[in-house]
Formats: structure tokens, sequence, C-alpha cells
């Protein structure tokens, strides 16, 4: 009863995420006094549970041919069978897409309560306790969840990992039979190749706002910068909206949440809404020209400039610098 | 084909955070001069179905909305933007009722009204967002769920849902009834209603229904706290000195920079 219960989707791998989702779950496993486990499921179910056995008491593999390719509702149902039969008293998810669409869901058909985007999650009594950022980053609120099992979705990428055990905890399959549910299906399924790498694992960002003017600017401007850097390219979401570049560049509190040792923000004014995507960075430095801009309260070093001259410059500082 | 849209009214996300204070006490937002407005994600959500209709040519599009009576005014501006009615429950409990009494406040107003092939509501409000309130309305009423669409297309008594992911998107094929949570995009602002529309809308019906109409537990809806309840809410502190670079010259002031940039990039 006092069980913590990770859930990874294994199509993302042993990332970030799911070593900080481990890392959360073991922590407050050892709080409660009960034990870790880890459900896997879809494709890489059997690779990232081999990884997960180093880290958790129990692993169990979702095994069933229909569980491969994430559908919404026949996933849930395989989520809601497999941690309804473990009763734990927590199920931990990580902040991608298809956690927090299943995450409530999940919750109302355990009878328990979930809460979201969580940042720190701690024991208080019979309560479970969840500190997450609200009003788009400019307050932080701690949340108690009233019914068990708390289900929570983390910033997965933000929790230090776990510790490998001494020894291997066992992995085991669940032959399910779950009915594929087909009210709703999944029929296409596209990739926006970035690079190889991922944003929320990338270690220097470039990142572009409204100010950058237009798309030209992010590949002849930005793109080059990025590359000597060895950097992921991202945007605010002014700059989505405006068909710039894809959703999927987005950084803050309705896009990624990034880690990254220098977030480069070029012509953002950093909203708190922007700033929610970013508070983890190691270093934030900007471009732009307004001395005002919220932006430059949160840089260690920053440049007040039109980004059309600076940037060129850059590149060629860079490379020499680089030589 | 009937819409409906869940619309919530916040206070303006947009206020910068030095105007921005909390009462820690009752853990709730103070006011201030800030405006309440319709939570975008609620406008986008609403544009969504709008364009839906225009390309199907016949659909009706109901907005409903839970809260104070001040959100008659998000309703009143749905109207403008051209949905066909408009319904409050009028919020005389907790002012900030958890997700899972929300879901119940509106699955009750939903069953009221009719029935809906498509309901639609916002990825999260943009004050606690919460990203809970779609999900336990799908639970509510027994309805599948997507999360994330930024496009609804309709064919021959199915609907087609383009959603966002971590890595792309995906389409997904429904057979209605669904829930469906609507994320922004470039092809979903808001359009900006007429103003002749706007003072048009005031003069439109609009349903009002109090907790105790919809035939639910009222006061455990006036409590509001049975899922979950906010323990504290502050203002973190949190302040970085930004060294900015300085030289004669622009050519100085870059060189600089690159510095800074390669100081902190080349541990990597
Ligand atoms: C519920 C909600 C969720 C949100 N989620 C997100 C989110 O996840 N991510 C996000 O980014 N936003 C989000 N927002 C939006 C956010 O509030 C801001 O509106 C948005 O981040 C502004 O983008 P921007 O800084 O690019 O644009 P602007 O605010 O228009 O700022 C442009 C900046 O560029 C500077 N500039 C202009 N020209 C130049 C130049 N030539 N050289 C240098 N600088 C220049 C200007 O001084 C200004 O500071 C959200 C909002 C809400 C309400
Ligand atoms: N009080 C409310 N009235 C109407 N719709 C709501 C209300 N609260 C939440 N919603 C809907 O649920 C979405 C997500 O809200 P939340 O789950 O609170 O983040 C919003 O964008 C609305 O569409």
């Amino acid at each position: 009863m006092n069980d913590v219960v990770i859930c990874l989707f294994a199509s993302a791998g042993f990332d970030k995420a799911a070593q900080g989702l481990a890392g959360a779950g073991r922590r407050l496993a050892d709080e409660l006094g009960g034990r870790l486990r880890a459900v896997v499921i879809g494709a890489g179910a059997d690779t990232l549970a081999l990884e997960f056995s180093r880290l958790c008491d129990t692993v169990i593999i979702a095994d069933q041919a229909e569980l491969a390719e994430y559908q919404p509702e026949t996933c849930l149902n395989a989520l809601v069978r497999l941690c309804g039969e473990l009763s734990p008293r927590t199920v931990l998810l990580g902040n991608d897409a298809y956690s927090q669409e299943i995450a409530p869901r999940l919750a109302y058909r355990l009878g328990g309560s979930a809460v979201g985007d969580g940042v720190e999650v701690r024991v208080e009594g019979e309560a479970l306790r969840v500190s997450r950022q609200v009003y788009g980053g400019k307050a932080q609120a701690v949340i108690e969840l009233k019914r068990m099992p708390a289900v929570v979705w983390l910033r997965a990428r933000s929790f230090a990992p776990a510790p490998a055990r001494a020894e291997a905890g066992e992995v085991t399959r669940a032959a399910l039979d779950i009915q594929a549910d087909t009210r709703t299906r999944v029929i296409e399924r596209k990739r926006e190749e970035q690079g190889e790498a991922r944003l929320e694992e990338a270690r220097v960002i470039v990142s572009g706002g409204r100010g950058i003017g237009g798309p030209e600017p992010f590949t002849t401007e930005l793109q080059p910068l990025a590359d000597l850097l060895g950097a992921q390219m991202a945007a605010s979401r002014a700059a989505c909206d405006a068909g710039w570049v894809p959703p999927t560049w987005q950084v803050g509190q309705t896009g990624k949440k990034v880690t990254p040792d220098l977030y480069l923000a070029i012509a953002i004014t950093g909203a708190s809404q922007h700033m929610a995507g970013i508070s983890e960075a190691k270093t934030i430095s900007a471009i732009n020209t307004d001395p005002d801009a919220p932006i430059f309260k949160h840089c260690q070093f920053g440049i007040v400039e039109d980004y059309r001259k600076v940037v060129p410059l850059l590149r060629e500082k860079l490379a020499a610098l680089q030589k | 084909m009937n819409i409906l849209v869940c619309l919530k009214q916040i206070l303006d996300p947009e206020i910068p955070a030095r105007d921005f204070r909390v009462d820690p006490a009752r853990r709730e937002a103070e006011r201030g001069s800030a405006n309440l407005v319709t939570n975008i994600f609620c406008e986008n959500a609403l544009e969504t179905a709008l364009q839906l209709r225009e390309r199907t040519g016949s659909a009706k599009i109901t907005v409903l909305s839970y809260g104070q009576p001040s959100a008659e005014d998000s309703l009143r501006k749905a109207l403008a933007m051209k949905a066909d009615a408009a319904a409050l429950i009028v919020n005389d409990g907790n002012a900030n009722p958890d997700p899972l009494t929300t879901a119940r406040v509106l699955a009750a107003a939903i069953r009221k009204l009719g029935t809906f092939d498509l309901i639609m509501v916002g990825r999260e409000a943009g004050d606690w967002g919460a990203g809970q309130t779609g999900g336990l309305l799908a639970e509510e009423l027994g309805l599948p769920c997507v999360s994330f669409v930024d496009r609804i297309e309709s064919e021959g008594g199915q609907l087609r849902l383009k959603r966002q992911t971590d890595t792309g998107w995906e389409v997904l094929e429904a057979e209605p009834p669904i829930v469906a949570t609507v994320t922004n995009d470039e092809h979903n602002l808001p359009r900006i209603p007429k103003v002749r529309d706007v003072m048009m809308s005031y003069r439109q019906p609009l349903t009002k229904w109090t907790l105790d109409d919809l035939g639910i537990e009222a006061n455990e809806a006036r409590a509001g706290n049975t899922y979950y309840q906010v323990a504290e809410l502050f203002i973190p502190q949190k302040e970085t000195r930004c060294e900015f670079v300085t030289g004669d010259t622009l050519d100085q002031k870059v060189e600089s920079f690159a510095k800074r940039i390669v100081e902190v990039t080349s541990a990597l």
C-alpha cells in the first residue's frame, strides 16, 4: 500500500526524464517505506525494463501487441489494470504529452487524485503534497491531494537520477488481453526532425522570439549560430503562433521544459509563461533591444542591441575564438 | 453536428510579474487592476470550433462556463465571435474549485443542455494551469478524450483530429461523441469580434443556472475540495543580476559577449 509505481512509455528511451522519474520515485518510496515499481509500456519496453531493473524493486512489462504503439484509450485501460493490481500509494509519470493526456483519467479510474507539472513531492503526515508553478510561473503553489492513490506527473528532468542498486530488480511480463478501444485511433504519426538530439536533452539552446520578425532569419541567422555552438533551436510561443517555426520548438509553461547549461534568448521579452520553461537552465543570456525587457531579470549576462547587428558579428567572433 | 465549448474566465495572465500579488492566507491571487479575460486556450478551442463549422456548413456551437457572474462577459464575447448559444453556471462557493468538482459541474450542465458530438476545452487554464478538466470531464461523461488538438475536421460522420506531440504531430480518427482539449497553433488564433457584434451579443439569450439547478451534490460542489486543495500559495523570490556587456563600439561589445558565451560553453 505504500508502494510507488512509475509509468513509462518506452518510445522515449532511457532519457533524462526516465532517469529523473526513477530518482523521484526512489526517494518517495524510501520516505513512505514502500517499494519502487515500474510499469513499462510500448515498443522498446524490453530494453528499457532492463535499465530500470537496476533502479527499481520490480519492473512490469505491459505485454500485448496492441500496446506497441500508443493509442490513448487502449493504453489508459492497460495502465488502469496494471496500476490497479499493484494498489500503490502513488503513481508517478513524466511531463510528456502522453503522460499528461492520461494521468487525470488514470487517477479518476483508480479513485485517486491527480496533480501535474510537479517539481517537488513530499509526504506530510497522511497526505501527499506537490509543489508546482501556477499563474504562468508568477507564483508557486503546494497542492495537497485528498484521495489515494496520488497520481502525479512531474517535471521529471528536474529530478536527480536514482542510484543503481546492488541487486537487479525482478522483471516480469504481464500478459494483457485489453480490448482495443477503437473509438479513437491514431492513423498518422509524424516526427518533426530537428537534428538528432531532442530539445529537452540539449545542453545549449538558441531561442528566437517575435522580435526576430519572420521565418527567414531563423534559417539564415539563428541556425548558423546554433550550428557553431552545437545548439538546438527553440522559440517563444509568439514565434510558433506566427507559424515561423513548428510548435515542437515552443519553450515555456505550455511548451517544452528545458534544462540546458546555456539558454540564449534572442528577441524574446521573457514573459513569465516563457520563463516557466527555462527555470532549470544553468545560465540564461539574452540579446534584446530593450534594456527593461523582463528577460534580463533572469540573465547572468546580456547585450542590449539589435540582434540583426549582433548575430552576424557574433558568429564571426565565435568562429575566431573557437579556432 | 452539436459542439460544446467550455470557457473559463481568468485573471489576465499577461499582467507583468512585477504587478502580480497573492494573498498567502486566502491562497488566492489579488485582482488588483488586472482585467478578467477568457483563457486563451478556450478561445483557441472556440476558434477551432468556428472553423470546423465554416467547413462543414452546419453545426451548432454552444458555449458553457462555470464561474462568477462576471464570466457572463466571456460568454457574451463568444457569442460576438458567433457561437450560437451560451450557458452560465453561477459559482456561489469556492472560487477556485478543484478540477474534479469543475468537471462534475460541467458534466451535469452538459447533460442538461442536450447531446453533443464534440465537447471542447482548453489544454489548461492560464491561472492555475491544472490541465485536468478535459480528461476528468471525459471520465464523468464516459467518453474518450484526445488532448493537445489544434485542428478538427469532420468526414462522413467521423472526426479527424490533428494534435501536437512532443516530437511532432499525430492525426486521430474518432467516432463522436468525444472530448478534445485544444492547444494553440498558427491556425487557431482567436478572431476579434466586430464592435457591432459585441453590442448585439448583449441582446442574445443566455441560460443561467445555479448549482442547485443541476441535480448534483451542490454543497460538495461549493466546497470544491474533495479531490485536492491548495495548501500554500506564494511568490518565489529570485533575482539575478544581469551583467550587460559594455564597449565603445558594437564590435567590442559583441567581442566580450562572445567571450562570455565561450566561457560557459567550453566547459561542456
Ligand atoms: C496560458 C498561457 C500560456 C503561455 N505559454 C507560453 C509558453 O509556453 N511559451 C511562451 O513563449 N509563451 C507562452 N505564453 C505567451 C507569453 O505570455 C508571451 O506572450 C510570449 O512569450 C511573448 O513572446 P515573445 O517574447 O517572443 O514576443 P514579444 O512579447 O512580442 O517580445 C518581443 C521581444 O523582442 C525584442 N525585440 C524586437 N525587435 C528586436 C530586435 N531587432 N533585436 C533584439 N530584440 C528585439 C523586444 O524588445 C521584445 O522584448 C503563454 C501565455 C498564456 C496566457
Ligand atoms: N470553470 C470553468 N468553466 C468552464 N470551463 C472550464 C472551467 N474550468 C476549466 N474549464 C475548461 O477546462 C480547460 C482546462 O482547464 P484546467 O483543467 O483548469 O487547466 C479550460 O481551458 C476550460 O476549457
